[in-house]
């Protein structure tokens, strides 16, 4: 982190940066103070599995985790997450790639149609799974779930994948 | 989508975002979680030329018990409030509120005092400070003053906070045990309350309602009707005395029909 209290940009030519820990990798890269984590993900990083959908953090598609929680990456700054670990769809599974059990869950319940919410929707899962090590009902998984969109309207077969990894019982 | 371009610095106290915002006058804003200010940047309807991120001010985010009230500091995240065990005693409907914001992404990031210091009517955090007879903590460089909640939400997206100030911590009176309730009323999940109520009872009843003024408001004339034992008829001039908003989503008339309801809704659920 740079020194803090310091201006760390003057002008619209300035960059600042930052760097991150990406999926367990320390990504350091110059950014203009207003990128958006989703545009410095996709596309300084190139990972582009964070999907981009409404844009006004009502939708979910760009959904990743910061220190381990959910975070819509459209309406947070890279220079915001500059120390912060970050963890994207591409990190979930295994080096070996063997999927995640969340990964692996909506494959087994067909929880996707056309895919575009799925790594928004599997992240926040995963998050909001972690979050409840007691267990979700179906309610507490769809209540979870409300800042994912899906508009294939695809959410049954969603929230049957997230209860076979963070249900009760 | 892009932000237009600004100035960015991370302060690393209070003090060092109050003299930022000393130097920069009214074209700095303080960055806290950035889920009100960023999605404005967005839109180009708020285009500051200087950030100055306060978010990483970890000692700013607390619960403390002080006493006769709860102290809260300003930068305090929606989840860490709404999995609090001391506001689960002692403030509960400012706890429940907190869990009413957004969705669980958006509550990871928001802040306590962020929500309060953008001053949206709609917003819901506000209406819970009202209601719970809270008030805020202010720095400046001069000190430090406490403004009660009511005194705090001038207009729309207004607030006492002068251009070099920031809300520092928010104090909430103990509550426990005193009948409280919070009605939303949306029609998507997720969505800001087309209009909301907050009701607090106890010997000095408080009524706040959420998107139904330029700035969130307290009711008058439901809380005398409540200390003066009307229950849940106090609720009938929840209309009254109010310019709500006209949208899409609800015309004026419509909003002080929803108001009456929720009101009589809350004051019912608070009082069971």
């Amino acid at each position: 982190m740079t020194d803090s209290g310091f201006p760390l940009s003057r002008g619209e030519e300035t960059v600042v940066e930052v760097s991150m820990s990406v999926n367990g990798e320390t990504r350091t890269s110059d950014v203009e103070p207003r990128t958006l984590l989703v545009h410095h993900i996709r596309d300084a990083l190139g990972l582009t599995g964070t999907n981009i959908g409404c844009d006004t953090s009502s939708c979910g598609a760009c959904t990743i985790h910061v220190n381990g929680e959910s975070v819509k990456s459209c309406t947070m700054l890279a220079v915001q997450a500059d120390g912060t670990e970050i963890t994207t769809i591409e990190g979930l599974a295994g080096d070996d790639g063997v999927l995640h059990p969340m990964q692996a869950a909506f494959m087994e319940c067909h929880g996707l149609q056309c895919g575009y919410c799925t790594p928004g929707m599997v992240m926040a899962a995963t998050s909001l799974v972690a979050e409840n090590p007691d267990g979700l009902d179906e309610t507490a998984v769809r209540q979870g779930l409300e800042g994912n969109l899906c508009r294939c309207t695809g959410y049954h077969n969603i929230v049957k994948a997230v209860l076979s990894v963070g249900g009760t019982a | 989508m892009i932000p237009a371009a600004f100035d960015y610095m991370v302060a690393d106290s209070a003090e060092a975002a109050i003299a930022a915002l000393a130097e920069h006058g009214d074209e700095a804003k303080l960055l806290a979680g950035g889920h009100s200010l960023i999605p404005l940047m967005r839109f180009r309807l708020a285009t500051p030329a200087m950030l100055v991120d306060i978010g990483r001010l970890d000692d700013l985010s607390y619960i403390n018990d002080a006493g006769d009230h709860i102290a809260i500091g300003a930068m305090t995240k929606h989840r860490t409030l709404e999995t609090s065990d001391l506001l689960a005693a002692e403030a509960p409907l400012l706890r429940h509120v907190a869990g009413e914001v957004g969705d669980p992404s958006v509550r990871h990031r928001g802040t306590l005092g962020g929500s309060l210091a953008h001053g949206d009517p709609a917003s819901d955090l506000p209406a819970a400070l009202l209601a719970s007879g809270g008030s805020l903590v202010i720095k400046g460089p001069n000190g430090e003053r406490v403004v009660e909640a009511p005194d705090f939400f001038t207009g729309f997206l207004e607030t006492a906070l002068a251009d070099d100030e920031m809300v520092t911590e928010i104090r909430v009176p103990k509550a426990g045990g005193v009948g409280w309730s919070y009605q939303k009323f949306n029609r998507r999940a997720q969505d800001w309350a087309i209009v909301g109520a907050a009701v607090m009872l106890g010997p000095d009843p408080k009524v706040a309602l959420v998107n139904m003024g330029a700035a969130p408001m307290r009711h008058a004339g439901v809380e005398s009707g409540l200390a003066g034992g009307a229950g849940a008829e106090a609720a009938s001039v929840a209309g009254d005395d109010v310019d709500p908003p006209e949208d899409l989503n609800a015309d004026a008339e419509y909003r002080r029909h929803l108001a009456r309801v929720l009101v009589g809704r809350g004051i019912a659920e608070a009082s069971a």
